[in-house]
């Protein structure tokens, strides 16, 4: 059984308050990675559509973007791990084509949070965890984080100054990323200034500036066969390892508070698979939707030991310089986590570092990479690695 | 015909219950006692807090229930300056987890205990309280 390559990628410009429909949104990334892989409509045997659908008003979105997309009469689904949808998407993509099954699939991943009020919002945010038994108590997505953030700082004395200057790290490449919702400069100086929004609590000890910034947005990953692959593309990246993990929903069924468990068991299924360790990723885009989260996946993925991912950010190693760049497109803090299609933005950018395409934000020579996209709170997580 | 009386216990829990209807109904019921319990699989003896019908470990949903009594230790905890939809009045106000060895409780510190005066590691007891909204929950407090 062969490989299977990705041969197309594409995303649309993440904003706020997208001027259009789902199925538009979804458009802009598909035609960007139909451009990217020089392919045609029929040559897509199938397509996968991957979304939260708490945040959209149209129910079982798949037929109708498959629709809008020209992808009919070819099988169009809908796959859902919350944040992680799209690289769960990209896994079952991968077992059809190594099925034999169809030899070219699309993964189109969307989110329009705005498709909603923020009021409505707000209420589907209090349903963001076990609705039985702990969303009763007024839990939030930062709130959970936080958690894990005073847990990590009990154990290991990582400090907020610690945590913001990951924050300060993907500010300085979401500048760069002419795709990423949030523009501007973030420092150090903004997060112990009253003055700044950043410094504003959230849920302690998270601020404004440890958060992800909420966006709209769609990505598209086009893979096929090995024979596919090769004769249509010039640079496919191969999948080389993947792996996925789940937890409990809720914080009582939970062991570890000072990192992920699906991070590190999605993490070792992936090394395992792709017959690597940590030591050889050139390359890497980790689930940052909060500062403490990019810094327990510096654990969680062996970059650092237990404890020491605030040594590895200090030192700057995963700045684009280091020795393992981690989130050089802004990540999810500052290029933005348009939740449906933040896995498929991440392969993308790292499908471009691999290619030698990705711009200001290329990072030297890199021969393999990896993306690690959680969904939920640790509820869901994935790892792929990818290589040229 | 009468009409099926529907046991619709479980929404008096918490200051926003999302959950009408569940085999767990009698938390509630132990909750209006004074009481905050968790259930035990009377085939394996397999704990679970929060309570839970059935028994994921045999498979078996012969369950009894039991007290959450003494303390358990501060695992993490979190100030919220934002809540969802229905918590506005309540903020700002603690979410925490205790862990009594054998299971955890998912909760919120009472208001009596400061934020600073929190640390991770220390000692809390578990109580039933009712909501000024006069919906029904547990809290920790001091020991």
């Amino acid at each position: 059984m062969g490989k299977v390559g990705i041969i197309g990628v594409g995303q649309s410009s993440f904003v706020r308050g997208y001027p259009g429909s789902i199925r538009e949104l979804a458009f802009e990334g598909f035609k960007e990675a139909m451009e990217d892989a020089k392919t045609q409509i029929k040559d897509i045997d199938a397509s996968i559509i991957a979304s939260a659908p708490e945040y959209d008003k149209q129910r079982s979105p798949a037929g109708v973007i498959a629709e809008y997309l020209g992808l009919i009469p070819q099988p169009t689904f809908y796959i859902e791990s919350v944040c992680s949808s799209s690289s769960m998407g990209l896994r079952v993509a991968y077992s059809m084509i190594k099925a034999g099954l169809h030899d070219i699939v699309a993964i189109i991943g969307f989110q329009k949070m705005s498709e909603i009020s923020s009021s409505e919002a707000q209420e589907r945010m209090g349903r963001g965890a076990d609705i039985q038994w702990e969303s009763p108590f007024g839990t939030m997505m930062p709130a959970y984080y936080a958690m894990y953030a005073r847990a990590h700082m009990a154990k290991y004395g990582t400090t907020g100054e610690d945590l913001a200057k990951i924050r300060v790290k993907a500010a300085t490449y979401g500048q760069i990323n002419d795709k990423a919702v949030y523009r501007k400069s973030v420092t150090m100086e903004m997060f112990t200034d009253p003055e700044s929004n950043i410094s504003s609590t959230v849920a302690k000890p998270l601020r404004v500036g440890d958060c992800c910034a909420n966006a709209d947005g769609s990505s598209c990953i086009i893979v096929a066969n090995e024979e596919k692959a090769k004769a249509m593309c010039d640079k496919p990246v191969w999948i080389l390892g993947l792996g996925a993990a789940s937890e409990a929903v809720n914080m009582a069924g939970r062991d570890l508070f000072t990192g992920l468990n699906v991070g590190i068991e999605a993490g070792k299924q992936a090394y395992k698979m792709a017959g690597i360790t940590p030591k050889d990723i050139d390359v890497a885009e980790v689930h940052d939707c909060f500062t403490i989260a990019e810094m327990m996946a510096y654990e969680n993925l062996g970059f650092a030991n237990p404890g020491e991912g605030k040594d590895l950010i200090a030192s700057k190693e995963t700045y684009k310089e280091g020795s393992i760049p981690v989130n050089i497109d802004g990540g999810l803090l500052s290029k933005g986590h348009p939740i449906g299609a933040t896995g498929g933005s991440q392969i993308r950018t790292i499908v471009l570092q691999l290619r030698g395409e990705a711009g200001e934000m290329q990072v030297k020579d890199p021969e393999i990479g990896l993306t690690h996209n959680i969904g939920g709170v640790g509820l869901y997580g994935n790892v792929t690695i990818l290589g040229r | 015909m009468a009409k099926k009386e529907v046991d619709d216990r479980f929404k008096k829990f918490g200051t926003v219950s999302f959950t009408a209807i569940t085999k767990t109904n009698d938390f509630i019921s132990y909750l209006e006692k004074g009481k905050v319990m968790g259930t035990k699989c009377k085939e394996c003896g397999a704990i679970y807090f929060p309570p839970r019908s059935d028994c994921s470990k045999c498979f078996n949903s012969n369950m009894e229930w039991f007290e959450v009594t003494g303390t358990g230790r501060l695992l993490s905890f979190s100030e919220l300056k934002y809540g969802p939809v229905g918590f506005e009045d309540d903020l700002p106000y603690t979410i925490a987890l205790l862990d009594y060895d054998d299971y955890k409780v998912f909760g919120r510190i009472s208001k009596d205990i400061s934020y600073e005066d929190l640390d991770v590691g220390m000692e809390l007891k578990t109580e039933f309280n009712t909501l000024p909204n006069g919906q029904l929950s547990y809290v920790f407090k001091s020991p």
